[in-house]
This record gives C-alpha cells, structure tokens and sequence, in this order.
C-alpha cells in the first residue's frame, strides 16, 4: 500500500513553483520601492531647484525677497553647529564606548548604563529639542546660540557614536589583546597604542554617519528657537546663527511659490554634503577594513 | 648581544606616574560615561518639572480625557486625544505602507538575492535612512501630496494619507535592515533541511525563516513604530495643525510632534500654560515611544532565537 | 639547591597516582641545571572546574622545556599561568605557588607588568598589531619607555636577527605586519617577544598554526635561542617535543603524570599513560 500519491504531488507541483516566482518579484519589487522613492525625490527635487542654484544663491544671506534669498548663513551657521556638535560628541562618546567595552565591570551599574545608552537613542530629536530649549537655551541662558544647539545635538547624536564605537572596538581582535598584554603593557598602554589605533577606522565611520544626521536635523532646531531670518553669520559660540535644515523648512512653509525652489535649492546643497560625507565614510570603511 | 641591556633601562623606566595613569583612566572614563545618564535625568526632570508646572495651571483630568485640543484665546482646553489620534492616523499609515514593503525587501535581500545584489542594494536603503525628515517632508508636501490630489481631488493640502506614506518611506529602511539581520540569522542547515525535501524558497521562508526570525521581525516594527511616533518635520510640513479626533484620513490634522514645532516656532511665551503644554505634550511623546523601546528591548531578549 | 624535591611525589589525587619531577635528578650536570621557575602544590579552578591539581615542577635555564597532553589536559592553562595571563578569564582562582627565580609571582612585591616584562609570550596563531613591521617589535621597549630611535632601531635590528627574519623583511620594516604569510608573522611575533629580552619565553603551541616549511624554522629557532633564553613551549605534536627539547612534562586531566628529560619520556616512561600517549594510543 502506498501512503503517498505521487500523482497528486506532481501534478501540485507546477502551481508551487509559479507562485514561487510571482512572489519573488514582488519581493524584488518591495526592495525597488526604496530605490524607485529616492530617484523621484532627488529627480523631483533637482527639476524645481534648477534655475534657482547658482553662486548667487551660495553667496547670499536669507531674505523675505525671493531674488535675492540665499543659502550662505545657513551654510555657514551649520559649519559653526558642527564645530560645537563634533567634538563634544566624538569626546564624550568614545570614552563612553571604552569605558563600556575595556573598563566597565560587569554589574547592575554597566548593564544599566548600557540600557540607558540603548533608550537615549529612542528617544524622539524633538525631546531632545525640549530638553535644550529648558536647559541650555533657558536654565543655563545660553539663548539660541550655537552652543546651546551644538550641545543638543551632540547628546542627540551621542549613543549613536558609542554603539558604533563599540562595535568597532569589539571588533580588535582578542589575540591582539593578549599580546601587548603578554609583553607586560599596562591596560591603559594596550587601549591607547594598540586598541583605538586598531579601532580608529570603524570609529570615524560611524562619526561621520552621525555628523551627517546632525547636520540634517531640523526638529530640535525648530524647538530651541534658531532664527530664520538672519543677515550675519556668527563671531562666537554663543551667538544666535541660521542652519540649512532650518532654513529649508522656512521656506517649505512660506506661501508664496518661489520659496519652494528656494528649498528646492537649499536640499539639493544638503543632499549633495550628505552624499559627500557618506561617500568619505565608505572609502574609510572599505579602505581601512583589517584582515585579522 | 646588543650594546644595551634592555631589561635595565625598562627596570630604570619603572615609575609611579604609570601606576597613577592605571588607577585614574576607569575614574575619568566612568566620569565621562556618567554623562549619557545625566541626559537621560536631564530628559526626565525637563519633562516632569515642566508638566508639573502646567497640571498646577490645567485639569489633568481634560489633558488624559478629553479630545478637544483648543490652546489659545481665553477659554483653552487641553485634551491630548486630539494630538494622540493625529500621531495614531498618520503611525498607522505608516505602518500599514511599511511593514509589508519592508519585510518584502528583507525577505527579497535575505532569502533571494545574490551576493552581489545585496551589496547594491544595502547602500541605498542605509542611503534612504541617512535622508533628512525636513527632505522627506518638501517631498510629501510638492510630490505626494499634488500625486494623491490627482487621484483623489477630496484629499486636503494637509492630510494624514500623504504623511502617512512618506513616514512609512522614512521607516522602510529600518524595518527592512533589521529584519534582514533577524532572517539572517536562521542558520542555514534549517533552510537546507527544507529544500532538501523539494521545497521551494518561498515555503521555507513562510514555514521556516519568518517563524524563526519572528521575535527579531515583530521587535523590528515596534522599534519602526516607535520611530514613526517621534517623526516631526514630515507631519509638520505635510499634515497640517488642525487638531482633532476625526479618523478622517484626507483632510488636516494635528500630531503631538507638530503642535511641539508649530508653538516653538511661533512666539509661545516663556510662563504661559501653552509654553508649558510642550512639556506636558512632549511627556506624552516620550512615555509613549520609551514603552515602545522598552517592548522592542524585552521581545529581543526574551526572545533571543539560540540556534 | 641540587636534590632539593619540591615536587615531593606521589600525591594522591582521585586515584591517580602522580610522579615525582625526575627531570633535574637525572643523571648528569644536575649541579649546572638552574631552575627558572618551581612550582609548589600549584591548584587552578575555571569557576567549579579543577582545571589544574598539584602541579609541582621545575623549569631550568637555557632549556627548552616542552609541555605535552592531549586537548583539555590544562597544559595551555598552565604556562599562561606561569605569566599570570591566565587571569585575564575573570572566574580564575588560584592556590599554591609560583616561582619565578624563588620570587612568588602571585607575591605584591611583583607587578604583573613587571613579571611580564621577562616572561615574554608567544601565542598558538599569530597575532601581530595592526602596525608596521618596525612598529611591532619596537612596541615592548616603547612601552617600557625607551624611545630614543638610535636604541630602538638596533633592538629592532636584533630581534628580527635573532627571530631568523630579518632577512626577510629588512626593505619592508615600515609594511603593515599584516601582509606578511603566517610563519613570517610568527617570527615577527617571536621577535616582538626578544625585544624586551625577557628571561624565559613561553610558546603556547606556537607552530599549530603553521605549514611545516615555518614550523621547521621555528623549531630551529628554538634550538638558537635557548642559548640565551628559557623557553617553556606547550605543544600537541610529539615529535617536537622530541625535536626541539631538553626535559618533557606530560599532562593528563590537570595533573603531570611525569616529568623528566625528554630522552627518558620518549624512549623509557615510568607511567603506562606516558607511553601510552607519546606511542600514540590515544589523544
């Protein structure tokens, strides 16, 4: 007696194998969306920012007058954001990630700092804004100055760079370890000559993707209070100053029409920073990328 | 032999300047450490203070119970349903947009394609995530928006459908990425074990991969989900900044995070009960996405596949 | 000194009866043989595991001495013991006694750097830094904190020599030690291990890794080096230990079954568990 009914099988079969493939491309289809939305967005964008970028555009301040309105406060305020954001941020979170992977014993503190880290990223750019907007811009009367967004930023973008940082110290291999260990170096002696350098790579990379989300963050911006109109670039940390993002939504919401190839305009820049920076991350990644 | 003895010029080296260095590296460290805690205690005391101060001013009792969200002139009333059901409009949007696509380009990247296609196709996805929302929403308000109008003339300027799909493309990539890790991971002699027995790719990933992926998956959309919660500059460009409680999905809404940016932009005055209901809405906003966070976390870990 | 037991023999252990170290009561120069390191009733627990027990030996001067045993014998456990890198796995505990040069190593008065700096250690796979060749070796002095270049560049110069590499890398000192093959990588690690010159170099099977062209060149550096150094080389192949040895210890389950001149272990075991081993029954 037979259990199976080979026929049945067979016949069963061909249906199989044409659902198989119909699904396969509507998989493939689901990965395209991504690709589909980011050559409309840039193409869509490019048409309406055409006539509208040229150097006129790069060397103007922002103004209520659509011919003369330009990008260069914006521009420079978000130089003077970074130089603020970087390195607070790469300072308090790296030796975050090395106290986490090469120093922190292991208890209910470390695991709850690690938590901790774990939740700061989760927590919405816009809270972060309220929480500058009431420390740094009003407890600490830093008003809307670079420094008080600068700051914001870089706790924002902190527990990105220590995870990053982490995985990147992790990845030094152990054997590396023993050996400087073996030769009698202190622990501080194998982190800092043999461990960062090792490390170094993987960090920057991870920096340098995080810089590139600050500087398109428009939310906490918006909360801490960053003018919009503004005919000055600033002369210290703690002088009101313009961002690009900022300024793009600006004019998204102004209503006259010419504003939106203005924005137009003023993502195209953005964009093309981003691209910038991201690529530098890349050829880092792919350069440095170790053998062990 | 060398002309220098080594041991004893490393026995001269020998100093107590080390021995300091050793014991204060962790202290300084830990200090440094200690700062993303203060964040978070920053984050909280913000948060709470502030809220206290506006419940001494408001009912707490309208804030959670009514649905009427009118803060200006003489008479305010602050209900968060108003703002919580125009975060839950657009969330849910988006998230019926994403999550399909998502798991559909993660079972695509982990189940179908070549070596070769992944290495294409991750880029653009890390790309589309490295995207700035202010981008994303010039996009759903000048593209989307003017498309769906085309279609469908009823939709509004404002509405909660085109910030809702433009907030499902903004969390695509994450769904998609962290899914992919999660398929990634089912070791291959379970797949083998299928197709061994003529199975086809699609059976073995609905029999096989997604049940053993699933924590990793369902952790992937709540932390999607979370992320969406939190969006601000697409709804505050695309849905517009008429509260209300309506499930109308074509015309203009309100969410928590774009009553945040519509009253920091304009001139809320510093001790005003409306400076203060940013707190009290950003409270609401935290509470929800941390809960959120703190699900994803514990479906990780509870849940962690050992293979 | 001479016939001083302090492996004073036959202990008892679940049955198992353990040997005394015949190996420096042998037969000739004993006198001559100094000890570098002696252990007393030395005991090892991973957490709950008795990883090592009762291990009393003794390791001489300008030997090599080759430790034996199947996998999981402990004997890996041991010699990272003797230089306290054992104590990097945090459920570690320790009893009994180290000597190095009659000084407990387990003592305050020594610092683990200090007992490092002349134990040097080369491991099973080579492990070089992520740095230039020159970088590599001049690491220890630098971090001993010798920098003056004329002085590093000549302890470079000898170690590659005395690590029989330096032909080899001596137009490429400034090349990542990465792109070197696995056996010159080994070398650079022994020279790194030289150029601090340490007292006794501990090798943890250090040819497992390698093809047999590198192993035999590490085997003959061995027999150059111990000219002035003590080499204690933990290793699975019998036959190097035959090689390249002078005393042989066989570990069996955390205990030595027998230690002695590695003559006598080969060719005349007193433990039937010895011959059986080295005939290759089992492990």
């Amino acid at each position: 007696m037979q259990l199976i009914d080979k026929n049945v099988i067979a016949k069963k079969r061909s249906g199989r194998l044409t659902l198989n493939n119909a699904m396969k491309w509507i998989f493939f289809l689901c990965t395209m969306v991504g690709l589909i939305v980011l050559v409309t967005l840039i193409v869509d964008t490019l048409m309406d920012a055409v006539g509208y970028l040229n150097m006129d555009f790069l060397t103007n301040f922002s103004s209520s007058r659509v011919e003369s309105a330009g990008f260069y406060g914006a521009i420079i305020g978000s130089l003077w954001l970074m130089f603020v954001t970087v390195p607070v941020a790469i300072f308090l979170s790296v030796a975050t990630a090395l106290y986490l992977e090469e120093y922190a014993p292991k208890n209910k503190v470390t695991d709850f700092i690690k938590i901790n880290i774990s939740n700061l990223a989760g927590v919405p750019s816009v809270v972060f804004g309220l929480l500058g907007l009431a420390i740094f811009v009003r407890a600490m009367a830093m008003g809307n100055s670079v420094l008080a967004a600068g700051l914001t930023l870089a706790l924002m973008i902190l527990p990105v760079i220590v995870v990053s940082s982490q995985e990147a110290i992790r990845s030094v291999p152990s054997t590396v370890r023993e050996a400087s260990i073996g030769m009698g170096a202190t622990k501080w002696q194998t982190v800092s000559r043999i461990i960062l350098p090792a490390a170094i790579p993987g960090i920057i990379t991870g920096i340098i993707l995080a810089i590139s989300r600050a500087i398109g963050e428009t939310a906490p911006l918006v909360v801490i209070g960053v003018p919009t109109t503004l005919l000055v670039t600033p002369d210290g940390f703690l002088d009101s100053f313009q961002a690009m993002p900022m300024q793009i939504y600006a004019w998204i919401k102004m209503p006259q029409e010419e504003f939106q190839y203005l924005a137009a305009a003023g993502i195209i820049v953005l964009l093309a920073i981003l691209i910038l920076m991201n690529s530098v991350a890349i050829f880092i990644r792919n350069k440095f990328s170790r053998r062990y | 032999m060398s002309n220098y003895n080594i041991q004893e010029m490393i026995q001269k080296n020998k100093s107590n300047k080390g021995a300091v260095v050793e014991k204060s590296i962790p202290v300084i460290l830990f200090l440094i450490t200690s700062v993303s805690i203060l964040a978070t205690i920053g984050i909280l005391y913000t948060l709470i203070s502030q809220s206290l101060e506006f419940f001494s001013r408001e009912s707490f009792m309208t804030f959670i119970t009514s649905a009427n969200w009118s803060p200006y002139g003489a008479e305010p009333e602050f209900g968060i349903w108003a703002l919580v059901m125009g975060t839950m409009k657009v969330v849910a949007i988006a998230t019926v947009f994403a999550v399909p696509v998502g798991l559909g380009a993660a079972i695509y990247l982990s189940e179908y394609a070549t070596e070769r296609v992944r290495k294409i196709i991750k880029p653009i996805l890390e790309v589309l995530a490295g995207i700035p929302t202010v981008v994303y929403g010039f996009f759903a308000i000048n593209f989307v928006t003017p498309v769906l109008q085309s279609i469908w003339p009823e939709i509004s300027l404002y509405n909660a459908i085109s910030a809702g799909l433009v907030v499902g493309i903004m969390i695509i990539p994450m769904i998609a990425s962290l899914s992919e890790d999660a398929m990634s991971s089912v070791p291959n002699s379970m797949r083998e074990g299928s197709l061994g027995m003529g199975a086809t790719r699609l059976e073995t990933t609905f029999k096989i991969v997604l049940p053993a992926a699933v924590s990793g998956i369902i952790a992937s959309i709540v932390l999607a989900v979370s992320r969406a919660i939190g969006e601000t500059m697409i709804v505050s460009i695309a849905a517009g900044s008429t509260p209300n409680a309506s499930l109308d999905i074509t015309s203009s809404l309100q969410t928590m995070t774009g009553f945040i940016v519509q009253i920091t932009s304009g001139d809320a005055a510093y001790g005003s009960s409306l400076y203060f209901s940013l707190f009290a809405v950003g409270m609401t906003l935290f509470v929800m996405t941390f809960t959120m966070n703190i699900i994803s976390q514990w479906i990780t870990k509870r849940y962690r596949e050992e293979y | 000194m001479v016939n001083i037991m302090e492996a004073n023999t036959i202990t008892k252990n679940a049955g198992t009866a353990v040997l005394e170290d015949r190996a420096h009561t042998g037969t000739q120069e004993s006198a001559e043989r100094k000890p570098v390191f002696k252990t007393n009733n030395f005991n090892l627990w991973y957490g709950d595991n008795h990883a090592l027990q009762d291990i009393n030996l003794r390791f001489n001067q300008n030997e090599v001495s080759a430790i034996i045993g199947p996998s999981g014998c402990g004997k890996s456990t041991f010699v990272k013991a003797l230089n306290r890198m054992v104590e990097l796995v945090p459920i570690v505990r320790t009893e009994g006694e180290i000597l190095y040069r009659d000084q407990d190593i387990f003592n305050r008065k020594m610092t683990v750097e200090e007992l490092r700096t002349k134990v040097g250690m080369v491991f099973q796979k080579p492990n070089p830094f992520p740095k230039s060749i020159y970088d590599n070796v001049a690491y220890g002095p630098r971090v001993h904190g010798i920098r003056k270049k004329k002085i590093l560049d000549e302890v470079v110069e000898k170690s590659l020599r005395d690590a029989a590499i330096w032909d080899e890398v001596k137009d490429r000192l400034n090349e990542n030690a990465y792109g070197l093959s696995g056996g010159q990588q080994q070398r650079i690690c022994i020279a790194r291990a030289l150029a601090t010159e340490p007292d006794v170099i501990l090798m943890d099977e250090p040819t497992s890794a390698l093809d047999p062209i590198s192993t035999t060149k590490v085997e003959d550096l061995m027999h150059e080096l111990k000219k002035n150094y003590s080499i204690i080389v933990v290793t699975h192949n019998m036959q190097q230990a035959a090689r390249v040895s002078d005393t042989t210890a066989f570990f069996y389950q955390g205990y030595v079954v027998e230690h002695d001149d590695t003559k006598v272990i080969f060719e005349n075991p007193r433990d039937q568990r010895t011959e059986d081993y080295v005939s290759g029954r089992f492990g």
